[in-house]
C-alpha cells in the first residue's frame, strides 16, 4: 500500500516536472521570438524591412535567427554597474522583474487534460481553486522589480520612472481587479480551468460577449500594467532618457526586456482565457475522454488566440501616441474606477434579474 | 514535512522582521518588509486558507507595502544618520521597551496556560480544503460573522474619509 503511494506520488513528481519543462520552453521560446516580432510588426507598419540578416548561411529566412544573435550580443557586452548604485538591489531588479512575469505561467490553463500511459496529465502546470486572484497576486509583485531597480541606479530619471511605475501600477491594478470581479460574480468562481470549461460550446458563450464593459476595462488595464504603448511612461524616452533601465546595461538590460516580453505573452494567454474561451473551440463540446490530438489541438488553439493578442500589443504600440502622466492617472482613478465599479453592480444586478425570471445567463 | 515547513517559515518570517526594524536604509527595510508579508502568506497556506493567502499578497504586498515604498522614494531618505541624536521626547525609549517586554510577557504566559488550537493538516481531506475558499469564507463572514464585519467595514470607512479629508486642499 505505502509502496504503491510512493509510485503513485513518484509518477505524479514526474508528469508536473515534464509539463512544466515543456511549458517554460514554449513561453520563452514565444517571448524570444515576441522581440523579433516586434521589430518585424513595427518595420513593416513603418514600411520598412524590420531586421532581416540573421539567417541561416545564404539563406536570411526573414531574419530567424535575430533573437539567438540578440541573447549572444547582450551577454557580450560590457556590465556596467555604478558606482554609487545599492549593489544588491540593483543586481536583484531585473531577475526579480523576469521572476515575477514568469510566476504567472504557473495557473494558466494551457490545454486540456491529455491521457498518457493511462494518466491524465493536465496541460496546466497547476490547477489551483484561485486562479484568477494567484495571477493577480503575482502580477501585483511585478512593480517592486521596477521600483528597485529604478531606486537602486541613483539616478534622477531613474528614480522618476520608478516613482511613475509605482503610481501607474497600483492604480490600473484596482481597475484589473474591479473588472474580474464581475467576471468572478458571473462564473461563480476563480478556478481558471472552470471558467474556460464554462466558455466552451456557441461563440457567444465567450465572456467576452456577456462582459463587453469588463473586458475592456480589464484590455486597458493590462496594457497600463505591462507598460506598454499608450501607458509607457515608466520608461518615456522624451522625458526620462530610458525611465527606470537608463543605468542598465548588458544582460541585466536584456533581462528587464525579456521580462516585458513574458509579461505581455502571459497576458495575452490570460485574455484569451478570461474572455475568449481558453483552449475551448466554438460549437466543439470538450470530449469525456481526451487523447493526445485534443491535447494538442487545444494547446495550439490558445496560443492561437493569445498570438492574436500579442500581435494587437505590438500594433498598438506602433499607431498610438504616449499618455501625458497627470492624463494617464486622471483617466485611471477618474473614468476607468468608477466605470468598474458599475459594472460591478450591472453584472449582479442582471444575474439577480435572470435568476428570478429563471432564464440560464 | 509541514512541521519542516512551519520551521523555515518561521525562520524567515523572524530574520525578515528583525530586519525590518535594524535596516538603516529605509527601502531595504520596506524590502524586507515585503519578505515579512510573504511569509504570513505562507503560513495562511499551511493552515489551509489559501484565500487568505492570495488576498494577503494582494493587499498588503501589492498595495501597502508598494505605497509605503512610494513614499520612501519621494522622501528620499538616503542619509538618515544626519536624523540621528535628535530624539523628541527622552521618555520614549524606555516607554517602548517597557511596553514590548510586558506584550511579550502577555503572549508568553497564555502560550504557557494553553496549549493552543491545533493546526490542521496540510492534506486533510476537502473539509479543510473548502474552508480555504472564497465561497466558504464569504458565507461565513455574511452569516456568523456579520456583526464584526460590518463594523470594520465602517471602521475603514472612517478612515477612507479621514484621509480625503486630510488630504483635501483647503479653499480659503
Amino acid at each position: 500500500m505505502l509502496d504503491l503511494s510512493i509510485v503513485m506520488s513518484m509518477a505524479f513528481l514526474v508528469e508536473k516536472s515534464i509539463v512544466t519543462v515543456f511549458i517554460f520552453i514554449v513561453v520563452l521560446a514565444v517571448v524570444a521570438y515576441a522581440t523579433l516580432g516586434e521589430r518585424k510588426i513595427a518595420g513593416y507598419l513603418q514600411d520598412r524591412h524590420g531586421p532581416n540578416r540573421a539567417g541561416i548561411g545564404k539563406h536570411k529566412l526573414w531574419g530567424i535567427l535575430q533573437p539567438i544573435a540578440d541573447g549572444t550580443k547582450f551577454f557580450m557586452k560590457e556590465d556596467i554597474i555604478p558606482d554609487k548604485a545599492n549593489k544588491i538591489l540593483f543586481v536583484l531588479a531585473p531577475t526579480f522583474t523576469f521572476c515575477a512575469a514568469g510566476f504567472i505561467m504557473a495557473a494558466i490553463p494551457f490545454g486540456d487534460r491529455i491521457t498518457i500511459f493511462g494518466r491524465e496529465v493536465l496541460l496546466q502546470i497547476a490547477d489551483i481553486n484561485l486562479g484568477i486572484l494567484y495571477i493577480l497576486a503575482i502580477g501585483s509583485l511585478g512593480v517592486y522589480g521596477i521600483a528597485m531597480g529604478g531606486w537602486a541606479s541613483n539616478n534622477k530619471y531613474s528614480l522618476m520612472g520608478g516613482l511613475r511605475t509605482v503610481s501607474q501600477m497600483i492604480s490600473y491594478e484596482i481597475v484589473m481587479g474591479l473588472a474580474l470581479v464581475a467576471l468572478m460574480i458571473d462564473h461563480g468562481t476563480p478556478a481558471l480551468r472552470q471558467i474556460v470549461i464554462q466558455q466552451s460550446g456557441p461563440i457567444w458563450h465567450w465572456s467576452v460577449f456577456s462582459h463587453p464593459l469588463g473586458f475592456l476595462l480589464f484590455y486597458i488595464s493590462v496594457f497600463a500594467e505591462c507598460s506598454r504603448m499608450p501607458f509607457d511612461l515608466p520608461e518615456a524616452e522624451n522625458e526620462l532618457v530610458a525611465g527606470y533601465h537608463t543605468e542598465y546595461s548588458s544582460m541585466k538590460f536584456g533581462l528587464f526586456q525579456f521580462g516585458e516580453y513574458t509579461h505581455m505573452t502571459l497576458a495575452s494567454c490570460f485574455i484569451a482565457t478570461l474572455y475568449f474561451g481558453g483552449w475551448t473551440i466554438p460549437w466543439v463540446a470538450v470530449p469525456e475522454n481526451p487523447g493526445l490530438i485534443w491535447g494538442i489541438i487545444s494547446f495550439g488553439v490558445l496560443w492561437i488566440k493569445a498570438l492574436f493578442f500579442l500581435f494587437v500589443f505590438m500594433w498598438v504600440r506602433w499607431t498610438l501616441p504616449r499618455f501625458r502622466y497627470d492624463q494617464l492617472l486622471y483617466l485611471g482613478w477618474k473614468k476607468l474606477i468608477p466605470l468598474a465599479i458599475f459594472n460591478i453592480f450591472l453584472t449582479a444586478g442582471l444575474i439577480l434579474l435572470f435568476q428570478k425570471f429563471g432564464i440560464a445567463g | 514535512m509541514q512541521g519542516v515547513m512551519f520551521i523555515v517559515l518561521a525562520l524567515v518570517t523572524l530574520f525578515s522582521a528583525l530586519m525590518v526594524i535594524t535596516r538603516k536604509d529605509p527601502v531595504s527595510s520596506i524590502l524586507y518588509l515585503v519578505l515579512t508579508f510573504f511569509c504570513f502568506a505562507g503560513f495562511y497556506v499551511l493552515l489551509g486558507a489559501q484565500f487568505l493567502a492570495a488576498v494577503q499578497i494582494i493587499v498588503y504586498a501589492g498595495a501597502i507595502a508598494v505605497l509605503f515604498l512610494f513614499v520612501v522614494m519621494m522622501l528620499n531618505l538616503r542619509e538618515p544618520e544626519a536624523e540621528e541624536g535628535k530624539e523628541l521626547i527622552p521618555i520614549w525609549k524606555p516607554l517602548g521597551y517597557a511596553v514590548g517586554i510586558g506584550v511579550g510577557i502577555v503572549f508568553l504566559s497564555y502560550l504557557a496556560s494553553s496549549p493552543g488550537p491545533a493546526i490542521p493538516p496540510l492534506n486533510g481531506g476537502d473539509e479543510i480544503y473548502a474552508m480555504g475558499r472564497a465561497d466558504f469564507l464569504g458565507k461565513a463572514l455574511f452569516t456568523d460573522f456579520i456583526l464584526p464585519f460590518e463594523i470594520a467595514g465602517v471602521l475603514l470607512l472612517a478612515a477612507v474619509l479621514g484621509a480625503v479629508a486630510l488630504a483635501k486642499k483647503k479653499r480659503v
